[in-house]
């Protein structure tokens, strides 16, 4: 900097040697507007001339970053040389499929709103359920009793046990059974939903000896399989983030170790627990399959867990989808209501735990 | 302190609720392991009978039961491939946005965008894609058997509705793209400094400097993300199941009213009404679909516990 500095009075009438070769600093921007006016200006003509019906904004963009991309690529290898040329080019094609990736999010997330509000917001939505209902009308209520009741077994269940075994492979665990259990935790997190499922089919039918058996508990029992190594997978991480240094202080109080880990570990890490079994819920409670093979549907309201089949949120709009009736729309309306409350919850569940974990989270260093 | 003298080995005295609570622990740790091995167990035993069943039992013209989950094995893995196949490179170029393009202050925010279509329910991602998806991409695939028709993946006639193979993979990349963005941005992040550094010093361009050294550095991790994402894809059902219009047969053609259908999607649209041997056949086409995910994921983690190993980061 200095060189340059000193030199730089003389070398004023030359060229900057620094820049010299070099695209100035926004024309990667200016080229993309520049090939996006021009596929505009394209597509404009075609819509004048008649060929196309109305202005394709969807084209313009995909074409003119087409051209942007080659233009970028072009531009930059006459006047930097082709290994400036391909950086270039690849940071184009990075950004693009960011982007392209953000394209069904933003069109789900909008299409889920327009087309589930209307029937979100009429008040028999979750006042009412579906029974003795054809064509318009009725509600969720029975869906959202069963998804609460199911994913609230299925998270009573899955906690302790995940949460022990955390504790286990963190603080106790050494060895082959250590090493055994979080390979297969890793594994079991690939299980998918419908396998879970029909476990929890296979297991109750042969139990019950009942070959047609739906009931809610063997969907909290199948949510639960899939629950498992989430919880167990993020306990462990947040109980590895405990410093060694409080358990040893703890020891050296002569506190024994199951106390050590039941008032200082765990309070330590509770929040980044709390965040894990959030997500994990979140998790499951968008799950369909499982919850339609041994759940089953219905129409009415379920409060019993261990008789008759119960309705799932998730399965209302799987079955509102699935057996339109005859007024086609309120069966799709009813659908993407139940798809939009799902979703709700769903994001409420990652915001709230991203905010425990933000707010609770141990201050940890300086 | 004098016993400490007397008997140089100090033990800790056994309390009782240290002796309660680890073997709590161990005792639900094992648990796991023990539902891993009864989902196994018990989908085998209901299998059974679906091995020796009546030709008459199975749908369609299939005999007995290999001819039965052929078709279906072959669609699973079909349009896994497929959805692989768009899934990967911008999973890949995503991860390096974010981990190596964004500025710094967003790159947290923006994996919290992705990690949101981890997020939503795959029924909702069928709903999406029937409803919204595939009238749009409908008119798309006209124009490329109308252009293309000669090459045998786009061979006609094409579907009126949108509803086949190529609708579902770009559902299921869209669906499995998440994890394997998170899993590589991890591993990119893990490249070590120095590397980066060195190259950049020596005049490498950004690119360079990420073939050079993220690339190769993180080659195991994005194999091993891949193929999760590829157990993800094998076992996703619901996006499958309302978004295809399904056949039991063995079709290459992406295009066409006739698709192959996938071993979950099968399941999930027959159970309801399935009885007798009928129950049997699906839980066996489960778990052979079990067995396939079961192998696909424990490659994918031997090896990055293996890359855990070696890695030069840590």
């Amino acid at each position: 900097m200095s060189l340059t500095r000193t030199t730089a009075p003389t070398a004023a009438p030359l060229t900057n040697s620094l820049t010299a070769g070099k695209l100035p600093r926004h024309s990667p921007l200016i080229v993309l507007l520049a090939s996006w006016l021009v596929t505009g200006a394209f597509f404009f003509v075609l819509m004048l001339s008649g060929a196309a019906e109305g202005f394709n904004i969807v084209g313009t963009l995909f074409f003119g970053t087409v051209v942007y991309c080659v233009a970028i690529f072009l531009l930059s290898y006459y006047v930097e040389g082709v290994r400036k040329a391909k950086d270039r080019l690849v940071t184009a094609l990075v950004t693009v499929a960011f982007v392209v990736a953000l394209l069904p999010l933003f069109s789900l997330v909008f299409t889920t709103l327009v087309n589930g509000l209307p029937a979100f917001l009429t008040p028999s939505f979750f006042t009412q359920s579906q029974r003795n209902v054809v064509g318009e009308g009725g509600g969720a209520l029975h869906a959202v009793i069963g998804t609460l009741l199911i994913t609230g077994v299925a998270t009573l269940i899955s906690v302790p046990i995940g949460l022990l075994s955390a504790i286990y492979l963190t603080e106790y665990g050494r060895g082959r059974l250590a090493r055994a259990i979080t390979f297969f935790v890793d594994v079991m997190t690939g299980i998918p939903s419908i396998v879970a499922g029909l476990f929890a089919f296979a297991l109750f039918s042969l139990l019950f000896n009942d070959p047609g058996i739906r009931f809610g508990f063997g969907g909290a029992i199948a949510l639960t399989v899939l629950m498992i190594p989430v919880v167990v997978r993020s306990s462990e991480e947040m109980l590895k983030l405990v410093p060694n240094e409080l358990r040893e202080a703890a020891y050296a109080l002569g506190v024994p170790k199951w106390l050590t880990i039941l008032k200082v570990v765990l309070p330590t890490s509770l929040a980044g627990i709390v965040t894990g079994i959030m997500i994990s819920i979140s998790r499951v409670i968008g799950e369909t399959a499982p919850l339609l093979i041994i759940s089953g549907f219905t129409a009415s309201m379920n409060y019993d867990l261990f008789n008759e089949r119960m309705m799932t949120l998730p399965v209302f709009v799987y079955t509102q989808y699935a057996n339109q009736g005859a007024d086609t729309q309120a069966y799709l309306d009813r659908a993407w209501a139940g798809a939009l409350t799902l979703i709700l919850i769903v994001m409420l569940l990652n915001l709230g735990a991203r905010v425990i974990a933000r707010i609770f989270s141990p201050k940890l260093g300086r | 302190m004098t016993t400490a003298v007397e008997r140089p080995t100090l033990k800790a005295k056994e309390r009782p609720g240290d002796r309660i609570f680890s073997t709590s622990t161990i005792v639900s740790g094992s648990l796991i392991l023990a539902i891993l091995a009864a989902v196994a167990a018990f989908l085998l035993v209901q299998s059974l009978p679906a091995f020796v069943a009546d030709p008459e039992e199975f749908k369609g013209d299939a005999t007995n039961f290999w001819q039965y989950v052929g078709p279906l094995a072959f669609g699973t893995l079909w349009s896994a491939f497929l959805a692989l196949l768009m899934a990967v490179p911008i999973a890949i170029g995503i991860a390096l946005f974010i981990s190596h393009y964004a500025p710094r202050k967003l790159a947290q925010g923006l994996g919290y965008l992705i990690d949101l279509l981890a997020a939503v329910p795959s029924v909702v991602f069928g709903l999406w894609g029937i409803g919204v998806l595939a009238p749009l991409v409908q008119p798309f695939y006209t124009n490329l058997v109308e252009w293309f028709g000669w090459f045998p993946l786009f061979a006609g006639p094409v579907s009126g509705t949108g509803r086949t193979t190529l609708t579902v993979a770009i559902v299921l990349a869209v669906m499995v793209l998440p994890i394997i963005t998170a899993l590589s941005r991890e591993i990119f992040l893990q490249t070590p400094v120095l590397y980066e550094e060195a190259s950049l010093a020596l005049g490498a361009t950004r690119w360079e400097m990420i073939t050079m050294a993220v690339l190769p550095f993180g080659r195991a991790g994005i194999i091993s993300a891949s193929m999760l994402g590829l157990g993800r894809a094998l076992g996703e059902t619901m996006a499958v199941a309302m978004v295809l219009s399904p056949s039991r047969d063995v079709i290459f053609q992406l295009l066409t009213s006739q698709n192959p259908t996938t071993i979950a999607a099968n399941i999930a649209l027959n159970f309801p009404e399935a009885n007798g041997v009928g129950v049997n056949i699906l839980l066996a086409t489960g778990l052979i679909l079990f067995v396939i995910t079961l192998v696909v994921n424990m490659i994918a983690r031997v090896i990055i516990n293996r890359r855990k190993a070696f890695s030069g980061a840590n």
